[in-house]
C-alpha cells in the first residue's frame, strides 16, 4: 500500500495519526510526517478521517472510481496519447484520462529508471532515515499504459506527430503532453562538481546518496536558502550535524516569501543551530588529491572545511529536447494558455500538444495574466488534470487552470505554507498569531498598480507558521 | 409557537414535529445561506459558509461576550464550585492551551497510540454487551447497547466509576437538554447549565483529589499529576469529556443501525465486508449525524460579510453543520447514502479549532460496534419507523430503538 500526502490540503488535525499511528507522525504539534510503507487496513482509515481528504493511497485515491468519470459528450477522437514525463504530472494525468473514460493508448515516456515517485518526501523524510527512498513510489493502479522507462526524450516532430527517443526509436501521438519536469541546477564549475561530497538533491538517487553521505557524519556546506537548501539544512540540525548555509540574498527564503518573513525564517534556522551566512556566495570548493571534498570558500573571504556541499541552486527546465521543434520552449519552460495548449514559437497555440507540471509557463488571471511557472506539488497535480481533461475534449467542455498557487515546506519544526505568489507583494502583515511562537499567518498585498487581493483570514486548525 | 406561515425554516427545524425528518426544512434554509431570526441571531446553514465561519478567527465560541451570560453567577451553596468554560467555550490562546493540555494524553504528538490501542478492550465491552442479548427477542439498541457501550468506554478513559453512572448520567442529561435552544432563553439556559456543572465539578473534584493519591492510567489521573491545567480547568475538562462521551456516540450508533436497517443491501454488504464500516460511518457522518449543531453558540466579535449579509458584532451564530453536509453545492446527490461517496467532507464532527476532540474514539467505538452488531444479531427488524427522538434538535437521535431479533450469533 503507497500513500501520499497531499500537505497543501493538510490541516494538522491529526486524525490520521489516531487511525494509523505507526504510519503517520505529528512530531512537533503540526507537520505532519509519514513513513512509506504501510498497513492497509490501516491507512484506508487515516485516508477516510482525513477531514480535508489529503491522504491519497492506491486504493482509488490517484485514480478515483471509475463512476465519478466526468463523461461529457464532447469527446474528440483521440486514439494515441503520449506523455513525456512519467513523475506527478504525468502520472495524474495518465490516471485522469483512464478515469474520464479515455480508452485509447496510453504511453508514458520517463527518463529516469524505476517507478513514479513522490518528491516531497525526499527532502524531509527520507534524509531522516524516516522513510526509504523505495517507500515514497506513488500510488497506482493498473493505468493500461505502456511505460517507456529510462528512456530520454530526444526530439519533437510537429508536423510528423511524433517524439524521438533517445535509443532512436519514435512514439507517436495524437495528443502530446509535456510534463517533462525540471532538475536540479549543477554547481556551475563542472571540475569543482565532480568533487566526491558535491551534490544535489532532486532524485530519489541524489536523496539515498545524501542520506547515506549524512549518515556518515560530515560538515555540511548548503549553498543557497531556498527551499531544498533550508529544508536540508533542516535536516542536518535535526541529524545533529554541524551545517553553515549559505545564501546570496539578505534571508533564506527570500525569493519566495520576500524579507519580512525571510528574517523570520533566518532567525528560526539561527536558533536551530545553523551557521547561516546571508549576503556571501560561494566562489570555490576545493578537494584532496582523491577528489574528496575539503572545503570552500567564500566571497567574504572566509574559508570552511565541510566534506558534503548541498547545491540547492534552484532548477533548470528539461526542454533542450524541444529545440528546434517550433513549441514556445526555453529556459523559462514551455508557454502554453491556461487550457495548457503549448505554444508555437510564434505564440499561437497548438491543439495537439498540451503542457502541464514544473516546466509548463501559463498566463494566471488572477495575476494580470502574467505567465508562471510554477515549482510545486499542488500545481503539478491540478494542471496536470486540467491538461488531461482538455486533451479528450471538444473546445467548448474544456476548461481553464485557475487554481492559485498553493505550497507546504516542513522545515525547523513548523509546516510553512502559502497561497498565492508571495513574490509579487509589494507589502506584508502579520494578520494573526505571534512570529515568537512560531505560529502566525501572514497576508502579502499588491498595493501598487493592480487592485490588492484580500489577505487571508482563516485560522487553520494546528498549522503552525502559516505564511 | 407562532402560526406555521409566520415561522422561520429554522424554527420549524427545532419544533420537535420536524424532528423524525428535518432534512427537507434543510432545502429550505439553505435558500437564505445566512439567515437572520426573529430573535436576532444568525442561522448558516451553506457548506461553503459554514466551513467559512468555522475558520475565522472573528467568531467566538467564548459566550462571555455576552455580557448578560457573563454575569451569570450562581449562589455558592455549600462550597460548589463554578466552574470556569470549558476548552470548547473558549477562543485562542486558551483554548489551544487547555485542549493541548489534554491532547497530551490523548492523542499525537504525545500519545499517539492511545486510542488506536483501545481497540481490543472495546471489542470486549462489546462482545459482553452482546453476549447478554443472546436469550433476547426484542432489544432496544439504546438502552441495551448504544448508550452503556460509550459510558463504559469514556468512564474507562477518563477514570470515572461506571458504578457512579445514575448519578452523572442525570446532571449530564441536564446539561445537554441546556444545548437545546427550545428549552429557554441563551441566559436561562447556560444558569442551568452553570449549576448542574458545578454539582458535577464538585464530584469530580473528590474523583481528583482520589486520583491524585493514587493514579491509574486514566486521564484524570493524568491531568492531575502532570500539574498542567488549574484544578478548575480539569475539572471542567472532565466534566466535557464526560458529557460529551456520554450524549454523543450514543446518537451516532443509533442513528447508524436505524439507517443500516433502512438501507438492507448496505447492511448485508457491511456483513460479508468490515473494512466497509470504514466508510458508512464516514458517510453516516454526514447523512446522520448526531450532531446536527454544535452546542455551544458561537459569537460575531466584529461584523462579518458573508453570503451578502453582515453579520454585525455582538450576534449569535447558529451553525447548522448537518445541513452543510447535505448542501448539493458541495455533495452530489446529498440525500442518498452512499457509503461509496468519494471526497466525503462532511461536517459531522464540525472542523476548525473546535474539530470534535473525540472524533477518534467515535470513529473506533462506531466501527467496532456496527461491525459486530451486523455480525451477531440474527435477522433484526426494525419495529418502528420512524422512532420516536430524544428532544433536542441538536443532539439527535431516538430515545429507543426496539428491534426484533431471532437470537444472537455467538462471538
Amino acid at each position: 500500500m503507497r500513500v501520499v500526502v497531499d500537505l497543501t490540503k493538510c490541516q494538522g488535525y491529526g486524525q490520521c495519526v489516531f487511525a494509523a499511528p505507526d504510519v503517520f507522525r505529528m512530531p512537533h504539534d503540526e507537520a505532519l510526517m509519514y513513513t512509506g510503507d504501510a498497513d492497509r487496513d490501516k491507512v484506508l482509515r487515516a485516508a477516510a478521517a482525513c477531514p480535508v481528504q489529503a491522504l491519497l493511497v492506491d486504493q482509488e485515491g490517484i485514480l478515483g472510481r471509475p463512476e465519478d468519470a466526468v463523461r461529457g459528450d464532447g469527446r474528440v477522437p483521440v486514439d494515441r496519447i503520449v506523455i513525456v514525463g512519467a513523475s506527478l504530472a504525468g502520472m495524474r494525468a495518465a490516471a485522469t484520462l483512464r478515469r474520464e473514460g479515455y480508452p485509447g493508448s496510453l504511453t508514458l515516456i520517463g527518463k529516469e529508471p524505476g517507478e513514479p515517485y513522490d518528491r516531497p518526501p525526499l527532502s524531509k523524510q527520507v534524509l531522516t532515515s524516516r522513510a526509504a527512498a523505495v517507500d515514497t513510489r506513488l500510488p497506482k493502479r493498473e493505468i493500461g499504459a505502456e511505460w517507456m522507462r529510462g528512456v530520454a526524450a530526444v526530439g519533437l516532430d510537429l508536423d510528423g506527430r511524433r517524439v524521438h527517443l533517445a535509443d532512436g526509436r519514435a512514439v507517436e501521438y495524437d495528443r502530446l503532453l509535456i510534463a517533462a519536469g525540471v532538475r536540479a541546477r549543477p554547481w556551475p564549475n563542472p571540475q569543482e562538481a565532480a568533487l566526491d561530497g558535491v551534490v544535489v538533491l532532486r532524485t530519489r538517487e541524489d536523496a539515498e546518496d545524501l542520506r547515506r553521505r549524512l549518515a556518515a557524519g560530515p560538515r555540511v556546506l548548503v549553498i543557497g536558502g531556498g527551499f531544498t537548501g533550508s529544508e536540508s539544512a533542516s535536516v542536518c540540525r535535526e541529524l545533529g550535524l554541524q551545517v553553515t548555509l549559505a545564501e546570496r540574498g539578505r534571508a533564506p527564503l527570500v525569493g519566495a516569501l520576500g524579507e519580512v518573513i525571510g528574517g523570520i525564517a533566518a532567525d528560526m534556522q539561527r536558533a536551530h543551530g545553523v551557521d547561516l551566512r546571508c549576503g556571501v556566495t560561494v566562489s570555490a570548493l576545493e578537494g584532496d588529491r582523491d577528489g574528496r571534498l575539503r572545503r570552500a570558500r567564500l566571497s567574504d573571504g572566509s574559508v570552511l572545511d565541510v566534506e558534503l556541499a548541498v547545491a540547492a541552486l534552484g532548477s533548470v527546465c528539461n526542454v533542450e529536447w524541444l529545440e528546434g521543434s517550433g513549441l514556445a520552449a526555453g529556459p523559462w519552460g514551455v508557454g502554453c494558455d491556461a487550457g495548457c495548449r503549448a505554444f508555437e514559437a510564434n505564440g499561437m497555440v497548438r491543439e495537439d500538444v498540451f503542457v502541464a507540471g514544473d516546466v509548463a509557463r501559463f498566463p494566471h488571471p488572477v495575476y494580470g495574466y502574467q505567465f508562471l511557472t510554477l515549482e510545486h506539488w499542488g500545481n503539478a497535480a491540478g494542471q496536470a488534470r486540467v491538461a488531461a481533461h482538455n486533451m479528450i475534449s471538444e473546445p467548448e467542455d474544456r476548461r481553464p487552470h485557475l487554481a492559485l498557487p498553493v505550497f507546504w515546506s516542513a522545515q525547523f519544526d513548523v509546516n510553512i505554507k502559502s497561497v498565492g505568489v508571495p513574490a509579487f507583494a509589494d507589502e506584508v502583515a502579520i494578520v494573526q498569531g505571534s512570529v515568537a511562537d512560531r505560529r502566525f499567518v501572514a497576508a502579502y498585498a499588491i498595493t501598487a498598480g493592480s487592485s490588492p487581493r484580500s489577505p487571508s483570514t482563516r485560522r487553520s486548525g494546528w498549522t503552525s507558521t502559516v505564511t | 409557537m407562532a402560526t406555521a406561515y409566520k415561522t422561520t425554516a429554522y424554527e420549524r427545524f427545532l419544533d420537535y414535529a420536524s424532528r423524525g425528518d428535518p432534512y427537507p426544512l434543510f432545502w429550505e434554509l439553505r435558500k437564505t445561506p445566512v439567515a437572520q431570526q426573529p430573535d436576532g441571531s444568525y442561522v448558516v446553514s451553506t457548506y461553503r459558509e459554514i466551513v467559512s465561519l468555522l475558520h475565522d478567527p472573528r467568531v467566538s465560541s467564548d459566550l462571555r461576550n455576552l455580557p448578560e451570560i457573563a454575569n451569570i453567577r450562581i449562589p455558592a451553596e455549600e462550597g460548589v464550585p463554578q466552574l470556569p468554560p470549558e476548552f470548547i467555550r473558549r477562543d485562542p490562546p486558551d483554548h489551544d492551551r487547555l485542549r493541548a493540555a489534554v491532547m497530551k494524553h490523548f492523542g499525537p504528538p504525545g500519545t499517539p497510540g492511545r486510542v488506536a490501542g483501545m481497540e481490543p478492550r472495546l471489542l470486549e465491552i462489546i462482545t459482553e454487551l452482546l453476549d447478554g442479548l443472546a436469550d433476547r427477542q426484542r432489544i432496544d439498541v439504546v438502552d441495551d447497547f448504544a448508550y452503556p457501550l460509550p459510558v463504559a468506554v469514556i468512564c474507562e478513559l477518563l477514570g470515572v466509576p461506571r458504578e457512579d453512572e445514575p448519578l452523572f448520567h442525570r446532571w449530564s442529561q441536564i446539561s445537554v437538554e441546556t444545548n437545546d435552544p427550545t428549552t429557554g432563553t441563551i441566559v436561562e439556559r447556560n444558569r442551568r447549565r452553570f449549576e448542574t456543572l458545578a454539582k458535577l465539578g464538585q464530584y469530580l473534584d473528590g474523583l481528583a483529589d482520589a486520583h491524585l493519591q493514587n493514579p491509574g492510567d486514566d486521564l484524570l489521573s493524568a491531568l492531575v499529576t502532570d500539574g498542567e491545567m488549574a484544578r478548575p480547568d480539569v475539572l471542567s475538562t472532565s466534566a466535557l469529556l464526560l458529557i460529551a462521551g456520554h450524549e454523543t456516540t450514543v446518537n451516532l450508533i443509533t442513528n447508524a443501525m436505524l439507517t443500516l436497517l433502512r438501507h438492507p443491501e448496505v447492511l448485508d454488504r457491511l456483513r460479508g465486508d468490515p473494512g466497509y464500516a470504514v466508510k458508512v460511518v464516514e458517510e453516516l457522518l454526514r447523512y446522520e449525524p448526531p450532531i446536527h449543531m454544535p452546542g455551544p453558540r458561537r459569537t460575531a466579535l466584529e461584523d462579518i460579510d458573508i453570503a451578502g449579509t453582515t453579520i454585525p458584532k455582538g450576534s449569535v451564530i447558529i451553525l447548522v453543520l448537518a445541513s452543510g453536509s447535505r448542501d448539493p453545492a458541495r455533495f452530489a446527490d446529498p440525500d442518498r447514502f452512499d457509503p461509496d461517496r468519494a471526497d466525503n467532507q462532511h461536517l459531522g464532527f464540525g472542523g476548525g479549532i473546535h474539530f470534535c476532540f473525540g472524533a477518534p474514539l467515535a470513529r473506533l467505538e462506531t466501527r467496532l460496534a456496527l461491525t459486530q452488531l451486523v455480525q451477531r444479531l440474527i435477522n433484526p427488524r426494525l419495529v418502528v419507523d420512524p422512532p420516536t427522538y430524544r428532544h433536542p434538535p441538536n443532539l439527535r437521535g431516538p430515545l429507543h430503538l426496539p428491534l426484533d431479533i431471532d437470537g444472537v450469533r455467538a462471538a
